[in-house]
């Protein structure tokens, strides 16, 4: 193999869910490493939000779809040497694989470095798995790969049901599912083949351990077990929809090193070269085991086994790819020991995964062979409570940890544990205190008895607790609670005390956590290592903490927490930004999070990391042991902003805006009286106390109205509300209304088009900003909004009057650091609707698009290194266009429709010469495919569809087939737009919306829903949840809708340019 | 102290621990296994399972073990997966032992199996710490006690100051197989395995391999040995310093003469070393763990490994004719030899495995290809 100079990387794109932020952690490692060998590195990724596509990293990078056709004009253009394919999730593989087939790769004379695509072949295509592992006598699950429903159902019949369909090629486990009779079969069976060609029927492993490796091998064939996990949840939950600890706890020495030996004979025998995932269900009754799965590749797994034992595997995995074997490589946290090793940990991780189903109404919250989760934590400790219990804080959903929580109510504990939803952890709990025992919750939930004994320990010291009031706790209880990971707020509530009253009880107690370091070979050699935990079964710090050694000190910069819809990567982007501007200024740096997904928690990023909560009682346990020169809190979106005051009335120095500020733009009625003092409009609003206060608001300020509830009982917190008899069944169903949860209320202003301003300001005053337009109306959240930068249709005099509120805000706030408006405009009348006092979603969008590090100004800003910079970026020649990801597929029975809520799991922004080239790009980044012939459209509403009317010309002027549902078809016919009738199901009619959509014959369906009438089950849902279970492509916003069909019009495929970013000047 | 409810009774009563070492330190606890007290070298292990298996192995003997990964015990005891007959360490020191072992194997707690067998426990340590103090200080003796009554701290510490260093003994003499035994008797090639203090993995790997294997006291000479005519010859691991065992070294010193094929594994390794004319020396803390690198001299690769030593062959040491067969990877030193023409060779590392990973059980084929 003659060395490469030149690779070609292929991201993974979008944060969706199953395939998430942890392959911008494989992809940056993987170019770091690749630069460490000299190569030149060529990147493809549309997802704007990540590290690996920033400046510094990948010498060229191509905003642009990771889709066939573009990697290849990337390859024709680039001629790279050498191509990677596993550091990109399943979309690279996907991508790699076609490209292979399709014969691109062998035109160019450009091999796959790492696994060859043969060898992943085997992985992906079951009947090629199973016959490669049954070559060399190992096991995999009895199972037939079938073509068609009737071939799965007789293959169910002589493998016996309960069956699991599963689809081959297919993220996260989309479109499989467990079937217990041949007609429950039949439906799963047609979900799947929408998903893939070929789907495996396979013997049913439920009730059995699933255990996980992850392996490294070399081309000289060393091959290591650097981690195993095991999942809390036994088979029958997908891996990342279970909770999962490292290393595994229920398995003998012989069961481990057993599995352990397959993986490396299976990953031998397939011709790994890099990195392997490998999946196992254990039988617990006698130890027979299935091989479930391989992936060849980087995956969500390697990411969690990375930061677990602190073994770079992306990095290692890049450089086996280039042909590095093992033993030359070295262990990069000791320095001194191997990279051909496996870790030895001392302490255990906990993940849990992070779910957000409550944004979704329509979504079953049951979990299963699926994956529904948008994001996971990863805790460690020293015990298994203490982790768990400090995983189930990171999650941030309310709770205090396992127990002494208040908001949940199980109606049917049984039912919860049998058929678990994504509270199951906290229903065990539940149960344990509701007096089941641990062999009945094991028969329920097939939940190994050790772990539930550990949760019983918890449960039990509880109990404990609570029996001491109104007494302080003893001593001894209270290091027995602190090592069973309660928190100071837990024991206080369970004590009837307060968190300040423990904390202060257990300083006096002497009960401080110990500082421990992760460092792959637990102890038995020193090492550097900056990787760092807190727990309660230690009594003694492995670092020392002092202060400065000469240069400036160190800064404290807090993490963004879990992956979940509304904070993603970007806020990644945003802490590791920053913890790179401080080192380049000196500074030391002190980076807190808890997210395995990450970049920031590389431990290369800062000089020291802790992998621990961002709760208040942890980041002062930090802040007091290290002492640094403040908290940076404004770069990891709301977690660490909602710890601002807390922090600052405790001592702590919160570098930045002053946080009395912060809470004025936070406490609504603050913020609301700091307008009215500056002049600036707002929508009217008020906070209610009663269902009747609240209808009487409704009807002076008019429907419709935008409605907060406090409390939430069922589906998405915020609704838009058009008169008093859908306010009724609103506050009747979804919400509480009541003196201690009020709702807010306030006007919502229809055909309003919505602004951002992301800024940062320097004591005050603004020294960079960027006005970013959405191009859906006011009424679509922003984080699913598609983005415009520089803005294509404001009037120069909104324009200004943005800037003069913002520098006005910034003024009053007296704001140091980053900042983002929201505003609505109509008519050059312009209302503020919202401000927040860091860093927003859209920071790297800006920052990239008009090439100014808004993250580095705002360091500067903060560390008072700041000058003046008042970077505007009307005066681009190329547009940015930021279109969001959704995950719809995943989520059965979601409305793909776009509101007040967020939806949208990740972005992509690509560039383009002007916004229809841009946006075509960034759509087809999304996974949307351009349509060839057919259209279906259904339009709710008499005012839109008159709206849509132009846009429907345009299509079937552009040659396409109409297709559209009775009144729209009507309308449109009255105003000669050619269309056929499509009825709807219920109208048990043909042609039909279900056979034409199930049929592929129609390539797009615009579906504008009426905003009044999007309450219950309609027809024009089911034909949207149709659309999205058959990978139709579909657009749900009528000013989306227009903009596709503009941009169609303006641009051929052909016409979207291969250009890297630094080409756009 | 730090606090481990695991260990409480049903009754809620509790038993105090003291670990005194030699250097003065003093580590209280909570007790778990026996009342009583033991004093010995103490030494770390970074193993994250196989914690019975490694109770058993006789090379622990005269050691107390700290099990440096904090959860201890949790898929309980298995007496079908023991490498003796009975726990062989002096007493054991943990975080957290599991009172609720989880297992279809499990037929006891590790606490209690370890009381039946008279070994004391101390949990609630911060076996990190303990571990970094003794990587780097090296080994130190200590007294461990358990009572459930009063401990008495500071006649601990004296104590412990005068306790021995057991490998000033002859740990091997302690226990080796009282008589033969004989395991596979039917088998067509006999291998004699001489026993220094034999995990039975040993001799599964070979009756696994269709041999029988006579188990000979670590006193036989080579006599006695020749006399059953095998076709190649085992020395097994053991505890202590290998210089102490004069017997096992002065039998291959004359097997080595015969030409039959040789294999040494741990203590047996270094016996070999020492018969050929090497050396041994005292590691600073030893290697005790499931995952140690080893690479192959003059390949490129590397096998994972579990081990179990505190002393080490000096490579640098040995005869013309005989070369460094494996090495460290993380710190360099020997971890095999081989005679460079004639089938005799030794690991210090455990290829039987158990606990551990398995990955250079091949050396067994290789030995018996020789031993044909």
């Amino acid at each position: 193999m003659t060395r490469p100079r030149k690779a070609l990387l292929l991201g993974s794109g979008a944060l969706k869910i199953g395939e998430a932020g942890e392959f911008d952690y494989s992809g940056s490692q993987a170019i770091k490493a690749l630069k460490e060998e000299g190569l030149e590195v060529v990147l493809i990724n549309p997802n704007i939000a990540t590290i690996q596509t920033s400046e510094g990293m990948a010498d060229r990078v191509y905003f642009l779809p990771v889709t066939p056709a573009f990697v290849e004009k990337v390859i024709a253009r680039e001629r790279p040497q050498a191509l990677l394919l596993s550091f990109g999730g399943q979309t690279a593989l996907n991508c790699g694989v076609a490209l292979w087939k399709n014969g691109v790769l062998a035109r160019y004379r450009l091999p796959v470095l790492g696994t060859p695509v043969e060898a992943i072949e085997k992985t992906e295509d079951r009947r090629l798995f199973n016959r490669a592992l049954a070559e060399i006598g190992l096991k995999t699950p009895r199972g037939i790969a079938v073509r068609t429903v009737e071939a799965g159902l007789r293959a169910a019949a002589s493998i016996g049901y309960p069956v699991m369909a599963r689809a081959a090629y297919a993220l996260g486990g989309k479109g499989s599912g467990i079937a217990g009779s041949p007609r429950e079969l039949r439906d799963a069976l047609r979900r799947a083949f929408t998903a893939a060609p070929q789907v495996l029927v396979e013997e049913c492993l439920e009730g059995w351990k699933e255990i996980e490796y992850e392996v490294v091998r070399d081309r000289a064939g060393n091959c290591v077990a650097v981690c195993n996990m095991e999942n809390f949840d036994p088979m029958g939950i997908h891996t990342g929809e279970s909770i999962v600890v490292a290393p595994s706890q229920t398995l003998t020495d012989e069961e481990s090193n057993r599995l352990r030996a397959v993986a490396i004979r299976a990953v031998g025998h397939l011709g790994v070269v890099g990195e392997c995932n490998i999946q196992y269900a254990l039988n617990p009754r006698d130890g027979d085991y299935r091989v479930i799965e391989v992936n060849a590749r980087l995956s969500r797994s390697s990411a969690l086994a990375s930061k677990a034992t602190g073994y770079p595997l992306a990095f290692v995995a890049a450089k086996l790819a280039l042909g590095r074997i093992l033993p030359e490589l070295s262990n990069s946290i000791t320095k001194v020991t191997s990279a051909c090793f496996e870790p030895a940990l001392d302490y255990l991780v906990v993940k849990i995964p992070r779910w957000d189903l409550k944004k979704f109404g329509r979504v079953s919250k049951k979990i299963g062979s699926e994956m529904k989760s948008v994001g996971e934590v990863m805790a460690v400790g020293r015990s298994f409570e203490e982790a768990v219990q400090k995983a189930a804080r990171m999650l941030q959903v309310g709770v205090y940890g396992l127990v002494a929580n208040e908001n949940y109510s199980f109606r049917s504990l049984e039912k919860e544990l049998r058929q678990p939803t994504d509270e199951r952890l906290f229903g065990i709990a539940e149960a344990l205190k509701k007096g089941f025992s641990v062999d009945r919750i094991h028969r329920l939930t097939r939940i190994d008895r050790w772990f539930l004994h550990k949760i019983k320990s918890v449960v039990d010291c509880e109990a404990r607790l609570r029996a001491c009031r109104p007494r302080p706790v003893p001593p001894g209880l209270l290091r027995e609670a602190k090592e069973k990971g309660f928190s100071d707020k837990q024991i206080a509530l369970l004590t009837c005390s307060t968190e300040l009253r423990v904390r202060a009880r257990r300083k006096e107690a002497r009960l401080v956590p110990a500082v421990k370091q992760i460092d792959t070979l637990a102890a038995e050699y020193p090492a550097r290592t900056n990787y760092l935990y807190a727990t309660y079964h230690g009594r003694e710090d492995d670092v020392p903490f002092r202060n400065g050694d000469g240069g400036p000190g160190k800064v404290m910069v807090l993490g963004s927490g879990s992956y979940s819809i509304g904070s993603s990567v970007e806020f990644d982007w945003c802490c590791v930004n920053a913890a790179l501007a401080l080192k380049k200024m000196g500074y030391g740096t002190i980076m807190v999070n808890y997210n395995p997904e990450t970049v920031s928690t590389d431990y290369d990023i800062c000089d020291r990391l802790y992998f621990d909560e961002l709760s208040f009682e942890r980041v002062l346990d930090i802040y007091e042991k290290e002492r640094p020169l403040g908290v940076l809190l404004s770069m990891g979106g709301q977690i660490p902003n909602n710890i601002a005051l807390r922090c600052h009335n405790a001592g702590v120095r919160v570098l930045g805006t002053p946080p009395a500020s912060i809470d004025r733009a936070e406490d609504r009625y603050k913020f609301g009286k700091l307008l009215d003092e500056i002049g600036v409009d707002q929508p009217e609003w008020r906070e209610l106390r009663s269902v009747a206060e609240a209808k009487r608001f409704a009807r002076t300020i008019g429907y419709p109205v935008l409605i907060r509830p406090s409390y939430v009982l069922s589906g998405a917190a915020m609704s838009v509300v058009f008169g008093q008899g859908h306010l009724d069944r609103y506050l009747e169903r979804a919400s509480r209304v009541s003196p201690e949860y009020p709702v807010v209320i306030s006007k919502f202003i229809m055909n309003a088009k919505e602004i951002e301003l992301d800024a940062v300001a320097d004591r005050g005053e603004v020294v960079a900003s960027a006005i970013v337009e959405h191009v859906e109306n006011a009424g679509v959240h922003s984080g699913d909004a598609t983005m415009v930068l520089p803005p294509q249709k404001l009037y120069i005099e909104t324009i200004r009057r943005v800037r003069g509120i913002g520098r006005e805000i910034a003024r009053a706030l007296e704001i140091t650091g980053p900042f983002n408006i929201q505003f609505i405009a109509k008519d050059n009348a312009i209302k503020v609707i919202e401000c927040n006092l860091r860093a927003s979603r859209s920071f790297p969008f800006v920052s990239k698009v008009a090439r100014a590090n808004f993250v580095e100004l705002a360091v500067a800003a903060i560390m008072g290194r700041g000058g003046p910079n008042r970077k505007t970026t009307l005066d681009l020649n190329y547009v940015g266009v930021k279109a969001p990801q959704f995950s719809f597929s995943r989520l059965k029975g979601a409305d793909p429709v776009s509101g007040v809520e967020m939806a949208s799991t990740g972005e992509v922004a690509c560039l383009g010469e002007d916004v229809h080239e841009a946006y075509l790009k960034a759509i087809l980044a999304t996974g949307f495919t351009l349509p060839k012939k057919t259209v279906l459209l259904t339009v709710g509403g008499e005012d839109a569809k008159g709206r849509f009317l132009g846009s429907a010309r345009a299509l079937a002027g552009l040659g396409y087939r109409i297709f559209a549902t009775d009144k729209t078809s009507a309308f449109l016919k009255e105003n000669g737009v050619p269309n056929t009738r499509l009825f709807k199901v219920h109208e048990r009619r043909r042609p039909n919306i279900r056979d034409h959509i199930a049929g592929r014959k129609i390539d797009l369906v615009i579906s504008i829903p009426n905003p009044a009438k999007r309450i219950e089950y309609n027809s024009a849902y089911k034909l949207r949840r149709l659309a999205v279970d058959f990978s139709v492509p579909i657009l749900t916003n009528l000013q989306a809708a227009d903009l596709f069909v503009q941009a169609l019009a303006a641009k051929r495929p052909s016409d979207l340019q291969v250009k890297h970013w630094a080409e756009y000047e | 102290m730090l606090y481990c409810s695991e260990i409480r009774t049903e009754d809620g009563h509790i038993k105090r621990a003291i670990l005194a070492l030699a250097d003065g330190t003093v580590l209280e606890g909570l007790g778990f296994g026996a009342a009583a007290r033991a004093g010995g070298e103490v030494v770390f292990n970074t193993g994250t399972a196989g914690f019975p298996e490694s109770l058993t192995d006789p090379s622990y003997h005269g050691q107390i073990l700290c099990q440096t990964y904090p959860l201890v015990g949790n898929c309980g005891v298995d007496p079908g997966s023991l490498e003796s007959e009975r726990p062989r360490v002096a007493g054991y020191v943990v975080s957290e032992v599991c009172g609720h072992p989880s297992h279809a194997t499990s037929r006891k707690s590790l606490g209690a199996w370890l009381e039946e067998n008279g070994v004391p426990g101390i949990a609630g340590v911060d076996t990190r710490a303990l571990t970094k103090r003794l990587r780097a200080r090296g080994a130190v003796t200590g007294l461990l006690a358990v009572s459930d009554g009063p401990l008495g701290a500071a006649r601990l510490r004296r104590e412990a100051r005068a306790v021995p260093d057991p490998n000033g003994r002859d740990l091997v003499a302690e226990v080796t197989t009282p008589e033969i035994r004989i395991y596979n008797p039917e088998a067509r090639r006999t291998i004699v395995l001489i026993d220094c203090g034999v995990k039975m993995g040993i001799v599964r790997s070979l009756t696994r391999r269709g041999v029988a294997v006579v188990r000979v006291p670590a006193g036989t000479g080579a006599d006695r040995v020749l006399a059953f005519s095998p076709r190649g010859v085992v020395v097994s691991n053991g505890p202590g310093d290998p210089e102490r065992a004069a017997a096992p070294i002065a039998a291959v010193r004359r097997l080595l003469g015969e030409g039959l094929p040789l294999f040494g594994i741990g203590l047996g390794h270094q016996v070999l070393a020492l018969a050929a004319g090497g050396r041994t020396y005292k590691l600073k803390s030893g290697h005790r763990g499931l995952s140690q690198p080893c690479l192959e001299e003059g390949t490129k690769r590397c096998r994972i490994t579990a081990q179990n030593h505190g002393f080490a062959v000096d490579a640098a040491s040995l005869p013309a004719g005989w070369a460094g067969w494996f090495r460290n990877a993380n710190d360099g030193t020997n971890e095999g030899l081989r005679h460079k023409r004639r089938p005799v060779f030794g690991v210090q590392f455990q290829p039987e495995a158990c606990p551990g990973p398995a990955d250079t059980e091949f050396l067994f084929d290789l030995f018996l290809e020789a031993a044909r």
